[in-house]
């Protein structure tokens, strides 16, 4: 027993910085707008007045609510074709790839993420844009006369950008699970007179599911938050809740609004995710 | 056969995913060395005039300067506390673990516009002045777990018994953690460093709104994106961003691959 409250103690004590770090900076912060939610907002002042009345305008107003469907839609879109696009990858890595080759391949799929957000955001608006390279190559091509309207500066080159922008966050914890699935399995499968598409149905993929439950929220929670590829590609015309989250606390300077904005989103984003996973629960009691 | 054939097929896919990952950043050097000032088809001339405008840019220069010391503080910082919290993690198991850990970890999937927004207003509310240094704690907060990701890895591959070994020659904990551990774990602490500088230097929501009037490259390219005349200076500099982090990130795998071989682990695995 001795032995273990030494343990614990030199465990806290070392954890202590790092946590006592993200409480000042993080949890600190997020308390603040969590009671600035409750308050009332003054000219260039916030008064100390306990109201729903921010939650109440969040709830009610149309615009809100545009935006915020947008955002939910724009990002479960984007959830979905980032991990229906990523799983063949991962599933290549882990199962054909060469082993000594798989790292290599990691390393080429992370290497675009870790590049200028900013600027492969503001290059796809180049590409897809009206004189972009999409259009004018199919134009000088023949193949269309017109230049494609769909894919211009819209929610579909919103979606675009941010599958792109995700891959990698897809990708990764799928190759994990895949990695870990025990090969014997497969063929036991096979040995039992499975097809191999059966096989990969009833098998390969509910042991993969882990990974891919953990791919969706990885790409789902980051997504619906997004501020700058709406601001970018959309020129601010098609604002997602991130945007309006900063117009309110800084353009508008109407501090309470803003954070029962953000606070309504995370809790949504929150219901959301849990609903999900306890949606799913049953691919992760697999695992244990 | 049918095997080879399905390798083949999910080979071409791969190959074909790649191109479209890969895409925007096959069109900077086009456009970067194109003369012409419009970022279209067909290209002009082959010109060197961007990279020329960008050296002598003096606003461009400050943005570099406060990135790279942001950077270089943020990944010190992000990777001094990761140290902390995964030697507690992986060593110790105390009440709470999974709880402090999971917070920690928080910002890794929380959107990054809710930590600048609520680190401004209390900045703003405590009436804290902006600068380079709120960015830099904004930046060791996002840093900080993907500095315990990669240093998990290190630290958990740790044989314990070496440690037990020093302890039992006679070394002090501390003496035993810089003699034995210590050298165990650098690839992971070079690695983790240069991820975060990646993470800091690229970011831009938080420095957009921490930084106050003080340029940083993220900020200054998004405050050219909007005048046309600037785009090719732009896709200068990205080039020259996209060949250094190319740089740091094959130097950081290198590390974690030779912490890797050094700790007898398999050299599988990517950089998270």
């Amino acid at each position: 027993m001795a032995r273990f409250d030494a343990e614990a103690r030199a465990g806290l004590s070392l954890i202590a910085p790092p946590f006592l770090y993200a409480l000042v900076i993080l949890a600190a912060p997020l308390l603040t707008i969590l009671a600035y939610s409750f308050l009332t907002d003054g000219y260039l002042e916030i008064i100390r007045d306990f109201t729903w009345d921010n939650y109440v305008q969040v709830m009610t107003d149309p615009i809100v609510r545009v935006v915020m469907t947008r955002s939910l839609i724009v990002a479960m879109v984007v959830t979905a074709v980032t991990v229906v696009l990523a799983f063949p990858v991962a599933y290549y890595v882990s199962f054909v790839v060469r082993p000594e080759r798989k790292s290599l391949w990691l390393f080429l799929i992370t290497i675009p993420f870790w590049t200028s957000y900013l600027i492969r955001v503001f290059l796809w608006k180049v590409i897809l844009g009206y004189n972009g390279v999409v259009n004018s190559s199919l134009t000088g091509l023949g193949i269309i006369d017109e230049p494609l309207t769909f894919i211009l500066y819209n929610v579909n080159s919103i979606v675009i950008t941010l599958a792109h922008a995700y891959a990698p966050f897809a990708i990764l914890p799928i190759f994990v699970t895949l990695e870990k699935i025990d090969r014997s399995l497969l063929e036991a499968g096979r040995d039992l007179g499975e097809s191999r598409a059966m096989t990969f149905w009833r098998v390969t993929l509910p042991l993969a599911m882990p990974g891919v439950l953990a791919a969706v929220l990885i790409v789902f929670i980051p997504t619906i938050g997004d501020y700058v590829t709406p601001e970018v590609i959309g020129g601010g015309k098609i604002p997602m809740i991130a945007n309006m989250i900063q117009v309110q606390m800084l353009a508008l300077d109407n501090r309470p609004l803003g954070s029962a904005l953000a606070v309504t989103a995370m809790l949504i984003v929150a219901v959301i995710s849990v609903t999900f996973l306890f949606l799913n629960r049953r691919f992760l009691k697999v695992r244990q | 056969m049918s095997n080879h054939s399905k390798g083949r097929g999910l080979q071409a896919y791969a190959v074909l995913y790649l191109l479209f990952l890969y895409a925007p950043i096959l069109l900077l050097p086009i456009f970067a060395f194109n003369s012409g000032t419009i970022i279209a088809f067909p290209l002009q001339g082959f010109t060197t005039e961007w990279f020329a405008q960008m050296w002598g840019n003096a606003t461009l220069r400050r943005a570099l300067t406060n990135s790279l010391t942001i950077a270089v503080s943020a990944s010190v910082l992000a990777t001094c506390l990761g140290v902390f919290a995964t030697r507690a993690s992986t060593r110790f198991s105390f009440p709470g673990r999974g709880g402090m850990m999971g917070f920690i970890m928080l910002p890794m999937v929380l959107p990054e516009i809710i930590v600048a927004m609520s680190l401004l207003v209390v900045l703003l509310g405590m009436g804290v002045q902006l600068s380079l240094l709120t960015v830099i704690l904004g930046h060791a907060l996002i840093c900080m777990p993907y500095a315990i990701a990669i240093l998990s890895t290190a630290f958990s591959s740790l044989d314990r018994s070496l440690e037990e070994a020093a302890f039992d020659l006679g070394e002090t904990k501390w003496g035993a953690f810089r003699l034995i551990t210590l050298p165990l774990v650098m690839p992971g602490i070079i690695s983790s460093l240069l991820i975060s500088f990646t993470i800091s230097l690229d970011e831009f929501i938080i420095a957009f709104f921490l930084a106050g009037n003080e340029p940083t490259l993220p900020t200054y390219i998004f405050s050219q994106l909007r005048f046309p005349r600037s785009i090719p200076v732009i896709m200068a500099l990205g080039t020259v961003l996209v060949i250094l982090s190319v740089v740091l990130l094959a130097i950081g795998e290198y590390f974690r691959r030779r912490g890797n071989a050094r700790i007898g682990g398999a050299p599988t695995g990517g950089l998270l």
